[in-house]
């Protein structure tokens, strides 16, 4: 297993940017081929996902099931485009089955599918089912005393599906301090800002009031990241909820802070600009 | 159901056979937990409470969450078994039954209890006339419905010894055990002949197949010789039980649930593309007025007599 802990934090800080970096321009790449995909959340994602899985969580590609393997769950399954990209930097399978992102028979379908991929933990695709599944999932983490962890990245609009919030409640009840929770705190839902269409705002209070810990960070600052997801949770005696403020569309100018990019697709043009945005 | 139902002299509550068997198994496999919505008493899991407390998860009364955390617990490594009243557990949680168990094919037992019209009087909100219809859907998903004790008991235990998804139906309706042969087995996926006979074949389940049992040893007197098939499951069905009753030339089916897509449905699916025969779909039209189990059933015809009288209408229909 891969034990970043054994690292100085800023060490990884390069590596992580340049696999942020990565997963935005392989992302693109392939919504720009398929023509379809969910960009300016695949963009908000990617520095909260290269730091997940290239500076905290300690797991083997070659073994995707085992028992002692850190968990993490996409809920916004929407964002396969960082997701898939992530997982085959990863290394879980191969960069050029990206190629076939949403072709027929395609093991990369719109929403991830985990009995076609490794790595994938649970299917996702409709709203607020994420955390429910990381929390029984590390109920079983609790009931065995096991040292992994599970981490669930949700949208921010997503917080609006209910379910979440009575997941939130079973989840500090039994004092889950092994889960996790990042919100990928952009501000924009499918079709306009969140305070505009049902307000979020104070989200902190909110988590705090059920019970929860909770760290508000820069979801673009790799640092910030590293920082809250390594602390050790032993002893917390609450569940983690870390409100990540990202940018939907964040590396690419017209992208950026841009409600049109949610499920928008690059004609060339756009995407031309875009990989020349995209550099170090 | 009144009271005096549940206390009927050789009848049981397949409830007890549930929980019996869990605890069985439990004490036999660590992976075993089991996974409530504030529904212990109401699933008989006191008992389990009391032997395996680090085991059970109360989720609270979050019927989304239980199914979830059902999911999430077989990827820790756990056999689950997430039991609470099937109205809820279905149709409160149905977009997490089809996400997070069935289309996730996860090694999740899901129990519906008190299914059907146990509820009685409570009303069609806590009835559970739909659940086989909704899930029937999901094509992966084995669906069991056990029709006593001995059936219960070896429902569970299948469904534990399979790898996938699993839904149990049990019912708290008071059921006779029915007799069988010495050394009869139970196979998902396997209905069982109870009652043989060439004239009519009657397709039960749940609740229903002692009534059925019933209905056929009266019209014997007649001089009809209805089969009588106890189909516990229904996905897979077993084709070639529906195959066998179409032979006999008239198919009656009968089942604590909505007359539109659960067993009957199943049926008609089969018998309408292979060997179209005369065929009596026996159920609950939709929503039912105030009243007992007992009288709902009565109410609809739900009965030995009830039984009886569609085979002799429905081998009238035979050209």
């Amino acid at each position: 297993m891969t034990s970043p802990a054994t690292l100085q934090k800023n060490d990884l800080v390069p590596e992580i940017a340049a696999k942020a970096l990565w997963i935005r321009r392989r992302s693109f790449q392939m919504v720009y081929e398929a023509q379809m995909g969910h960009p300016g959340g695949d963009f908000s994602a990617a520095d909260i996902l290269a730091t997940l899985y290239f500076g905290v969580m300690q797991f083997t590609p070659d073994r995707p099931n085992d028992p002692a393997r850190d968990r993490f769950v996409m809920s916004k399954g929407h964002c396969t485009g960082a997701f898939y990209s992530v997982l085959a930097a990863a290394g879980y399978f191969p960069e050029a089955d990206l190629k076939t992102y949403m072709e027929p028979l395609s093991k990369l379908n719109g929403h991830p599918n985990r009995n076609y991929l490794p790595g994938v933990e649970t299917n996702t695709g409709p709203l607020g089912h994420g955390l429910p599944v990381a929390t029984g999932i590390a109920i079983a983490g609790q009931i065995d005393n096991a040292d992994f962890r599970t981490f669930v990245l949700t949208g921010d609009g997503e917080l609006q599906e209910g379910s979440n919030w009575e997941c939130a409640l079973t989840a500090a009840h039994r004092k889950l301090e092994n889960l996790t929770l990042i919100v990928d705190r952009n501000r924009l839902q499918q079709g306009a800002r969140t305070e505009e269409t049902a307000t979020l705002d104070p989200l902190d209070d909110k988590w705090r009031a059920f019970g929860w810990h909770v760290e508000v960070v820069d979801g673009h600052d790799h640092g910030q990241l590293l920082e809250v997801l390594t602390a050790s949770p032993k002893g917390r005696g609450k569940p983690l909820c870390v409100i990540a403020n990202t940018f939907k569309g964040k590396g690419v100018s017209y992208m950026h802070d841009n409600v049109a990019w949610h499920h928008g697709v690059p004609n060339k043009e756009q995407y031309e600009q875009a990989m020349a945005e995209l550099v170090q | 159901m009144s009271a005096a139902a549940s206390k009927k002299e050789g009848y049981f509550d397949c409830r007890d056979s549930f929980a019996a068997t869990i605890e069985a198994l439990a004490e036999r496999d660590p992976r075993i937990v089991t996974v409530v919505s504030d529904s212990v008493g109401s699933s008989k899991l006191g008992g389990f409470k009391k032997k395996f407390p680090e085991r059970m998860v109360n989720v609270g009364i979050a019927e989304q969450t239980l199914v979830a955390v059902g999911a999430g617990l077989a990827n820790g490594g756990k056999v689950p078994f997430v039991s609470a009243a099937s109205c809820f557990i279905t149709g409160r949680a149905m977009e997490q039954v089809k996400a997070d168990i069935a289309y996730s094919n996860v090694n999740v037992k899901l129990i519906g209890q008190s299914s059907g019209v146990a509820y009685g009087e409570l009303g069609p909100t806590h009835h559970s006339i739909e659940d086989l219809a909704w899930l029937r859907l999901f094509n992966n998903l084995t669906l069991i419905v056990p029709a006593d004790p001995w059936q219960t008991e070896q429902a569970i235990l299948a469904a534990a010894e399979m790898d996938g998804p699993v839904f149990v139906r049990v019912s708290r309706m008071p059921v006779p055990a029915l007799a069988r042969a010495t050394g009869s087995k139970f196979a998902i996926g396997k209905a069982e002949t109870l009652v043989e006979g060439s004239d009519a074949t009657i397709i039960a389940n749940g609740t229903m197949v002692h009534r059925a049992v019933a209905a056929a040893t009266a019209l014997r007197s007649e001089g009809i010789s209805a089969r009588v098939v106890n189909m516990a499951t229904v996905n897979p069905l077993d084709e070639a039980a529906i195959a066998a009753a179409a032979e006999t030339g008239a198919i009656v089916t009968i089942e604590e649930h909505s007359v539109r897509g659960g067993l009957g449905g199943a049926v008609a699916e089969i018998i309408a593309s292979t060997n179209p025969v005369p065929m009596r779909i026996m159920g609950f039209p939709g929503f039912v007025p105030t009243g007992s189990a007992e009288w709902l059933m009565e109410h609809y015809g739900l009965t030995d007599a009830g039984i009886a009288a569609a085979v002799r209408q429905t081998i009238a229909r035979k050209k």
